[in-house]
Order: structure tokens, then sequence, then C-alpha cells
């Protein structure tokens, strides 16, 4: 399947994606879809489209928001980038692993370094930071500043 | 059997079987691993966070120190993603450049784990024999780049340095020179007992365990799994070079060894056809220093897997989100996977057979300061006035160095 033949049968499949799909150069897919929607996109992708590698996942401090855009690639070297995001203040997910266990240290780093709960994770270890690393500083935040740290201990 | 008879030894974060900071508990039932927990992030220096707040030539530099070994994976990625942003025309011949430069750092990079692998067996004369020979291609490097590692070769719009007829000629000499020594390795690694015996069925990792974990670049291949990035996803002058994506299905360490030895005698095919092919021109454009708004994500087969930089840009003249996915962290699933079941001293190899680099997957400086009870983040001026004071104190001034920055 080309670039093009994708995009159009996602629009067929889910007409919400109209002007959602772009092909921003060959080989490189992009889709907007909203939270409620995300996941039966995502399946479909994976599922019916055969994009069966996630490559990871990017998490985006918006300001209001977190944008959070999954990479999925295919066998054929396309790449589907599926864009969605949630409210800062209820910054909650659901988990992937069960399509990709890969997803899992891609979710914990969102986790630690964006605050981003992801429900349904497995037991383990947090990524990338310490254990001992203050549960409410989030250092991929665009509002975090390494010096928070010193000021909180000189408080 | 009953549940205490099972202990849990934990190896690293520092530990002489591994390379870099990493910890493995491995649940113990005798001699057997019942059980993987791997915590990560001892490397970590926030790359992604301080790429935010540097221009973007500056970081062109920050990521290539994100790995030693694949340094060029990363800087390549990078400007890729930017320069499709910024809709630059990348001239031919410095595609052809970066393309050599990255098959060089291949040749080394195998090389390298070869050595690594031998010396996890105990077959310490082969490391010293690969190590040796790999100095042939770190000359060339050098040669070409001025530096061993961390090439400083890529820019935004092209290369840095171009090259001329006469290292042409000395690296063709260096390449037939190692072409010689890889096959002779070829010969040691399929042939020679002690290795066949100790690396097969070590580490076994099938096909579709591979697909379903999402492993990637030879820990993949050596199960059967032909993806290449270089061929699926062409980036610089991979779409004009001829090579095949080696695959073997031994899905186990000696696979993931062949492997590798195969890719070295691919990567002295493109390096030739880099040279033979190089189109006349200049090396680079100029890219403007503010990168319009627009986002980009970039793809690169690195010597360990496929390695992956999103880059959003925001019109300013540093990045709104620089994101990396190297290809370690894709592949620790498959780790904990293959350790399972297995003895315990099969642990170093089947760790080493990935290659993994943990510097390249955590990105911050993290310092815990027990007596205080506190933790703390260094940051590059920290480091770097940590390092100067700590250079004065035993004599030696840099602080004048600071003028440079």
């Amino acid at each position: 399947m080309t670039e093009e033949e994708i995009k159009q049968g996602l629009i067929d499949k889910f007409n919400y994606l109209q002007d959602k799909v772009a092909v921003k150069r060959a080989r490189r897919l992009f889709i907007e879809v909203s939270m409620d929607k995300f996941g039966e996109v995502f399946d479909h992708a994976v599922k019916q489209l055969n994009f069966s590698m996630l490559t990871t996942i990017t998490g985006l401090d918006e300001g209001e928001r977190f944008g959070l855009i999954y990479h999925l690639a295919s066998d054929n070297g396309i790449m589907l980038n599926i864009k969605t995001s949630i409210p800062k203040s209820d910054p909650v997910l659901q988990t992937i692993t069960g399509y990709f266990p890969s997803a899992e240290m891609y979710e914990r780093e969102m986790a630690d370094l964006l605050g981003i709960n992801v429900k349904g994770l497995p037991e383990g270890n947090r990524y990338p930071l310490p254990d001992d690393w203050p549960a409410d500083q989030h250092p991929l935040r665009k509002d975090w500043k390494s010096d928070v740290l010193d000021k909180k201990e000189n408080q | 059997m009953a549940e205490e008879k099972e202990f849990r030894i934990p190896i690293g974060p520092q530990h002489p079987a591994l390379k870099e900071p990493v910890s493995f508990t491995l649940a113990l039932r005798g001699e057997k691993i019942m059980g993987v927990d791997v915590r990560l992030g001892y490397n970590h220096r926030g790359i992604e966070k301080a790429c935010e707040e540097r221009t973007y030539i500056q970081d062109v530099y920050l990521v290539e120190r994100i790995c030693g070994i694949c340094s060029h994976a990363h800087s390549t990625c990078f400007v890729q993603a930017v320069e499709e942003i910024a809709g630059l025309e990348v001239p031919k011949r410095a595609l052809y450049i970066r393309t050599l430069i990255g098959e060089l750092e291949r040749v080394h990079s195998h090389l390298l784990w070869l050595g690594v692998a031998a010396h996890e067996i105990g077959f310490d004369t082969l490391l010293m024999f690969t190590w040796r020979d790999r100095e042939v291609v770190m000359d060339v490097l050098a040669l070409l780049t001025g530096n061993r590692v961390n090439y400083g070769i890529n820019t935004i719009g092209g290369v840095r340095r171009d090259i001329d007829k006469e290292e042409i000629k000395e690296i063709l000499k260096a390449m037939d020179i190692l072409e010689d020594r890889t096959k002779y390795y070829i010969e040691v690694a399929t042939q020679e007992t002690t290795v066949v015996q100790r690396l097969s069925g070590v580490g076994i990792l099938s096909c579709e365990d591979a697909l379903r974990l999402g492993a990637v670049g030879p820990t993949a291949r050596a199960s059967s799994v032909a993806r290449d990035i270089r061929r699926d996803d062409p980036y610089a002058a991979y779409g004009e070079m001829k090579f095949d994506v080696i695959t073997d299905d031994h899905n186990d360490v000696y696979g993931r060894a062949v492997v590798r030895l195969k890719e070295l005698l691919e990567s002295f095919k493109m390096i030739r056809q880099s040279m033979a092919n190089l189109p006349e021109g200049p090396i680079a454009v100029k890219a403007p220093r503010k990168i319009p708004a627009g986002e980009a994500v970039s793809r690169y087969e690195a010597p360990r897997g496929e390695d992956m930089h999103y880059v959003k840009a925001n019109g300013t003249d540093k990045p709104e989100r620089v994101k990396v996915r190297a290809p370690t962290l894709a592949n620790v699933q498959a780790v904990r996977h293959m350790l399972r079941d297995r003895y315990l001293a099969d642990m170093p190899i089947v760790v080493a057979a990935i290659d993994p680099c943990f510097s390249c997957t955590d990105r911050l400086i993290s310092v815990n300061d027990m007596d205080k009870n506190r933790t703390d983040t260094l940051e590059w001026q920290d480091l770097r006035d940590y390092s100067i004071e700590w250079y004065k104190k035993r004599g030696v001034d840099f602080s004048k160095m600071r003028k440079l920055k």
C-alpha cells in the first residue's frame, strides 16, 4: 500500500479523519485524532494496516495539554505518526503494552519526564530518573528549570 | 518446588561483567534464571531537555555526544530531521560523505563488538586481534574527520569536511586490509569450536518473539527478521547503494555474531561504492539560523539497530522538542526474554550480544548525596564548572577556556 492509499483508506474507514491525515513526504504520514477516537484508529493501524512496529512515543508539553505522538512503522518503511492529546489537569493515559511490550520503557519515560499517569503498566522500576527523585518534578515540562530542586531544599 | 529456594542476585549498576552502568536483578533457582528485573537510567543526562535550551547548531554537537560509539548515527539522524523541516536540499556529495562515515563507523563498532563478545567468553586473544585491527578504521576516521570518535563531520545542510583523492587511496588500502581480516574472523567465528559451542543455543530469541518484542538491528536480523532502515526507509545515499540485508536463522548469540561479521563485508562494499561514485560539487548549503515551525521524524540504521529522532521546530533558533529513541531501548525487552530460563553464566554474553549502549538509552547526570539525603541534577554548565574546579585544585587552570563558550 502506498502512502496515499493508506490515507484514503483511513478517511474511508473513519470519516472524522477527513483533513486530519497528512502525507508530509514519502513514507511519512501524520494523523491527528482526539483521545476518545484514538483507541480505534490505533487498533486499526496495528491490526489491519500492518503497522507492526512501535518506534517510540513522543510526549510534548503544549501548555494546557500534553501532546502524544505514537510513531508506528511498517515493514515497507512507511511511518504512521498518530498524534493525540490529553489535558494537563488530568494527565491519564491507557498503556499500549498489550499491543507492544516494548512500549513499557517509552511509557515509563513519559511518566517520569512529563508526569503522565499511564494506567495498566506492569509492575516494575521507574525509568529513567533515580528512585528518590521527587514525585512532583518532571524535567521535560516547559516550566521545569533545574534550579527548582535547590530552591525546594532551601525552603 | 519450594519458593524459598529462589534467591536474588544484583548485577550492576557497577559490575565487572558490564561495560556501562545498568542494573539487573536476577531471581535464581540454583544456576537457573527465573526472573529478570532491569533498571536503566544510570546514564540519563537530560540531553532532550538540554537540546530545547540550545540552538540547532549547538544541538548537532550535543546529540553527537549521546553515544561515543555511534555518534555519527545520532548527529546524522538529528540533522536530517532539521533539514527536512527547513526544506534544505543537501548536496549529493555531502550525502555520500555521510554514508561513507556512517559505514566506517559501523565497521569500527562491529569490530569493537566482536572484541567485547570474545572477551565475555574468555577468548581474549580474539579481543586483542580485533581491537588491533579496529585501529585501522579508527585511523581512517581520524584522517577524514580529525577525530577518532565524535567526528563533527555533520552540520545542518551538509558536511564540514571534503575528502580528496589522497584520502580515498588511504581508505581503499585500509578496506583491503580489513576485508582480509574480516574473512579470517568469519572463519574463526564459524569454525573455531570454542566459539561455535559457546555461542550456539545461548540467548535464544525466536523470530516470533523478536517481532513481538520489537527487537531491532543485528539482534532482530539474527532471528530472520529482515529489517534494515538503510533499505526500508533509505536516507543519505543508501538509496543508490547496492548491498544485501544480512539475516541469519540461528536465533542465538552465534547468529548475532555471524550477522555482524557478514555486515562488515557489506559495509566494505558500500564504502567502496560511495568513493567510486562520489559526486562532484559543494558539500553543504547554507542553513538558516532560525528554523521554520514544523516537525519531522528521522530514522537511521545505527550499528545496533534503528535510531530515531523526532524534532519539532517553533520558528526560533532553538527546537521546541527533540526526542531520541536509541536502539538499545528497543532491545531491552528482548534481553529480558533471552535471559529467562537460562543459566547465570550465560548472562554476560547474552547481554553483550545485543551490543548494548546505555549512554544512548539514558540521556542527565543525577547525583545522589547519601549524607545530605538529596538528589540533584548537574547540567552542562555545572559539569563544566565542576571539572574546571577539579583540575584547578590539581594545579591545572582551564578557566580561560570559558571564553570559548
